[in-house]
């Protein structure tokens, strides 16, 4: 019995990464390196404004003051900054009216990882903006956003097109001297999205943005600003497969999110980038800055995330509760297989009134890897009956894996309520056992527990997200989980 | 001889070792002075723990060594009645009664008692002398220097302190109670040193009191390293009832063997400063480990505990319950970590911190920390930082209780919990009564000394029930 359970236990979670392919699009690069010369050289080759390339200067400056960080819970070899390619972008720039114009090969690409950029029209409601090694290459559905005034585009159309807002907003969640990675996206960063909801529009579209990691040796720096304005609602959706390269990658994203007075902002993330191969050669490392700010009144910010790739993720979506009696998410799946690691969590700033959180965080562990929650609570001395209730539980696949749990609790008024609890354990023997006394094999029934455990996450995903999430769980933990 | 500093660092602590090395070595064993030099050599390469240390975000040791601090280093330990000075008001306990006395052994007879059944009780510095095996097959076995600041200066300036012996199958019938007073008129800087040894299937219950005299500023740092073999069964039980002007720091590693059991329970009523590090390793199977921590403080009290678990070996339990009450500026830390290595199986693992805050000006830090590397394990924490649960209060207003009367009842019943767990019912009652005047406002400090006590600063710690 125990023998089997081991057996399969390393079939589920044996299986080969499906998505690793390489696309072979021809590239305009920047030459390795990092110097002043080269944020100069991305700024032109943009065409930017001229306060994006001070910010990038000042960015950048700051940058070269800071020591990598090194207090997660995580290992990797250190990376040569000066070894990677910080600019690279498809040659040909695609300006498509069409989506039948775009890039065969591309489209051929989506079409592997079960993404219908082609199907678009027929699937209800998901505006796509495709962006592909940092340059945004497709834009759907952008007449019933701009009927209702909401701007969704790539961040350096952005640039040219509202550059006052791209100046107002920028930086101003995630300052470039927020840490290491923060200073390094805000000098290098190639592209990203950009959406902004006007004063009390119900975005009536999702919005959702594919990025991929495709040239060798570079690394991704993306930026997303997301600016809800009053009232206004907006779900949107991010989702990431990574094709197999034998060098690790770097990503370092940004995402900032603002919402204003009674706006909801629901930010949904797949991430799955390639995990490298079972020894842990290769793979991605996802060093990423991720901040909600709710700056008005009765806000909401939601961060619902799945997160199964990735050979080194460190990552902390984390929200400002500045409005008073507004209210912040956290829904996160973090599954990690073979050598990977991850140290992931949240941060939730208390500082209005009646602010409430929640932090529902499930992480998965199997193979030899270690799965690090890693979360803060903060309720500063004004935040007025500020509410906080966190569950971190973890699963043990395997004995060779690491669940870690390191939450930590700021209270600086008394009435505030901070509750915290975690548990970890590996799969009950009274499930199992009941699954398969009603029948069900071993291979379904670790399945079963397993979605069950999750679900509580899954079931906060958009829809069509829902679907590729557990899909994705399947890919991280199986053969037939899922 | 004295010597004084006007602030305390790395340098001028290996500076005065050096100047002093004849009087602090002199009576220990080669193999402790051995181990002494090691330590030294970590704090002097570490120094005294900073706030950018992860233990130490919180807490900030940089003001308290800014103070003209008196060492001595001459042998104090002498004859002399202690009943003058000091007296235990936990009445109908009868205990072996032990008294430090600014961080030197004093004894009514002798400075080392060896009872009837072979256990000995005794000065630390005494037992070096004469049971120099016995000290060094257990002295600094436990300590981690490497690891913890404080224990590696504690390990380096070791002179004196208590030393317990439980031989096999040994169970004591009283409760040995050590008490630790400073008594001095100038800022003294201490550093005592215990070894408890409990022998195979014996059982020992230990209360450890501090206590101060006078209101003069102190800084003690002292360290109890615990040696639980197997099958025996340890109780230990640390009362905190210290001026504002003390920095108490007190190190406890404890190790346990195959089937053991440690009861610990950290009671702190009052103090200035305090940090209690606990260090528990479980490296053989089938232990049972139960740490439980109160801590009631007000004004610009400080009090830290930090707590590690090593889960090393398969099949123990361990469980950890700490509740705080804080009033006024007083700022508590619970730093909480579990290790639950590779080859733990079925381990069990609770973790538990709970505070509630009266005053907006009080501040709860909590890190309930797990790390699991084995998948058989069920492991649990929770942490809860809050007030008094308004529906319960309402069930009490609505039996006809006052306001102040149904909150007291609540705070009572939320420290019940940990002081249920101590298993000395004289004892239990005693914390029950001071836990209740505490938190009624009638507790002071001056309860506790009987004399001693010329300034009459009133240092009576009033909860303001008008702010709860």
């Amino acid at each position: 019995m125990k023998d089997d359970d081991n057996k399969i236990l390393q079939e589920v979670t044996g299986s080969d990464y499906k998505y690793g392919f390489y696309t072979d699009i021809e590239m305009d690069q920047a030459p390795p390196g990092l110097t002043e010369d080269t944020i100069r050289f991305i700024s032109a080759k943009k065409n930017e404004p001229e306060f994006m390339l001070e910010f990038r200067l000042k960015a950048f400056r700051h940058w070269q003051t800071l020591k990598e960080p090194e207090w997660a819970h995580v290992e990797y070899p250190s990376i040569n900054y000066q070894d990677l390619i910080y600019y690279s972008a498809p040659r040909k720039k695609p300006k498509y009216d069409n989506i039948d114009e775009v890039d065969p090969e591309l489209l051929e690409t989506f079409e592997k990882l079960g993404i219908p950029l082609d199907e678009q029209k027929s699937l209800a409601g998901v505006a796509v903006d495709a962006v592909m090694d940092s340059v945004s290459v497709g834009s759907t559905f952008k007449k019933t956003l701009e009927e209702q005034g909401v701007i969704f585009c790539s961040f350096s159309e952005a640039l040219q097109k509202h550059p006052e807002l791209i100046k107002k907003h920028m930086g101003t969640v995630v300052p470039y001297t927020d840490n290491f990675f923060a200073a390094l996206n805000s000098a290098v960063f190639s592209d990203g999205s950009f959406a902004y909801i006007p004063k009390g529009v119900k975005c009536p579209l999702e919005l959702s943005t594919y990025f991929r990691i495709n040239a060798a040796n570079t690394g991704q720096f993306e930026r997303t600003l997301i600016v809800a304005e009053e009232g206004s609602y907006v779900s949107y959706m991010e989702g990431c497969t990574a094709p197999i390269r034998d060098e690790n990658q770097l990503h370092a994203a940004i995402v900032e999110i603002i919402a204003h007075k009674d706006a909801e902002v629901k930010y949904s993330t797949v991430q799955n980038w390639w995990p490298g191969d079972k020894e842990g050669k290769g793979g991605v490392y996802n060093f990423v800055t991720k901040r909600g700010i709710c700056e008005g009144d009765n806000s909401k910010i939601s961060w619902t995330q799945v997160e199964t790739g990735s050979a080194v993720t460190w990552k902390y979506p984390s929200l400002i509760l500045k409005g008073d009696n507004s209210t912040g998410e956290f829904y996160s799946v973090a599954v990690t297989n073979n050598k990977q690691q991850a140290d992931t969590g949240t941060k939730m700033i208390h500082l209005g009134k009646n602010t409430r959180s929640t932090i529902i965080s499930k992480g998965i562990s199997a193979g030899q890897s270690n799965n690090s929650y890693r979360g803060l609570v903060k309720t500063s001395k004004k935040a007025e009956n500020a509410r906080n209730f966190s569950q971190c539980d973890s699963l043990l696949l395997g004995d060779q894996s690491g669940a870690h749990t390191f939450p930590y609790l700021d209270v600086g008024n008394r009435t505030s309520i901070v509750e915290h609890e975690a548990t970890t354990s590996k799969i009950s023997e009274d499930q199992l056992f009941y699954c398969l006394q009603r029948g069900i094999d071993m291979e379904g029934a670790i399945g079963l527990i397993v979605n069950g455990y999750a679900k509580e996450v899954l079931s906060k995903l958009p829809m069509e997200f829902a679907v590729e999430a557990q899909k994705l769980l399947s890919v991280s933990l199986e053969g037939s989980v899922g | 001889m004295n010597t004084t500093y006007s602030s305390l660092d790395k340098d001028r602590l290996t500076d005065l070792f050096q100047k002093e090395r004849k009087s602090i070595t002199g009576q220990a064993t080669p193999l402790v002075n051995q181990i002494r030099q090691h330590a030294l050599s970590r704090f002097k390469k570490n120094g005294f723990p900073t706030k950018q240390l992860e233990n130490w975000r919180f807490t900030d040791l940089t003001p308290l060594l800014n103070t003209e601090f008196v060492f001595d280093f001459s042998n104090q330990s002498r004859s002399m009645d202690v009943g003058k000075i000091f007296t235990c008001d936990v009445y109908d306990l009868d205990t072996f009664s032990i008294t430090l006395l600014n961080g030197w052994f004093v004894y009514q007879s002798a400075p080392l008692t060896k009872l009837g059944n072979g256990t000995i009780i005794g000065s630390l510095a005494k037992a070096m002398e004469v049971y120099p095996e016995l000290v060094d097959q257990y002295f600094g076995k436990a300590a981690k220097t490497d690891q913890y600041e404080f224990a590696a200066l504690n390990t380096a300036f070791v002179q004196d302190g208590l030393f317990i012996y439980v031989p096999d199958g040994v169970e004591l019938e009283k409760p040995i109670q050590l008490i630790n007073i400073v008594n001095a008129d100038h800022p003294v800087f201490l550093q005592p040193r215990h070894l408890i040894i409990a022998g195979k299937g014996s059982k020992v219950t230990l209360a450890h009191c501090d206590h101060s005299l006078t209101h003069n500023v102190s800084f003690t740092n002292t360290l109890a390293e615990i040696f639980v073999e197997e099958n025996a069964v340890v109780d230990h039980y640390k009362i905190q009832n210290k001026g504002k002007n003390s920095t108490l720091i007190t190190n406890t590693f404890i190790q346990q063997k195959k089937s053991s059991t440690v009861y610990s329970n950290m009671i702190t009523l009052n103090g200035g400063f305090t940090k209690n590090i606990l260090d528990v390793s479980l490296p053989e199977p089938n232990c049972r480990s139960e740490h439980f921590g109160l801590y009631l403080v007000d004004s610009n009290q400080h009090v830290d505990n930090q707590v590690y678990i090593d889960h090393i070996a398969p099949d123990n339990y361990s469980n950890q319950l700490f509740k705080g009450i804080l009033d006024d500026e007083a700022r508590a830390v619970f730093s909480g970590k579990v290790m639950v290595r590779r080859h733990a199986q079925h381990t069990v693992a609770h973790q538990n911190n709970k505070n509630i805050l009266l005053t907006d000006d009080a501040k709860a830090n909590t890190q309930p920390h797990l790390e699991i590397y084995a998948d058989d394990v069920k492991c649990s924490h929770g942490a809860t930082v809050g007030q008094l649960d308004p529906e319960a209060m309402f069930y009490l207003r609505s039996r006809g209780l006052c306001e102040r009367t149904a909150r007291q009842l609540m705070m009572i019943a939320f420290a019940g919990e940990v002081v249920q767990k101590i298993s000395i019912q004289a004892l239990q009652e005693r914390i029950q009564h001071l836990v209740e005047k505490r938190l009624k406002g009638e507790l002071s400090i001056c309860d506790q000394c009987m004399l001693h006590c010329n300034s009459k600063e009133p240092t009576a710690f009033n909860i303001d029930m008008s702010k709860i």
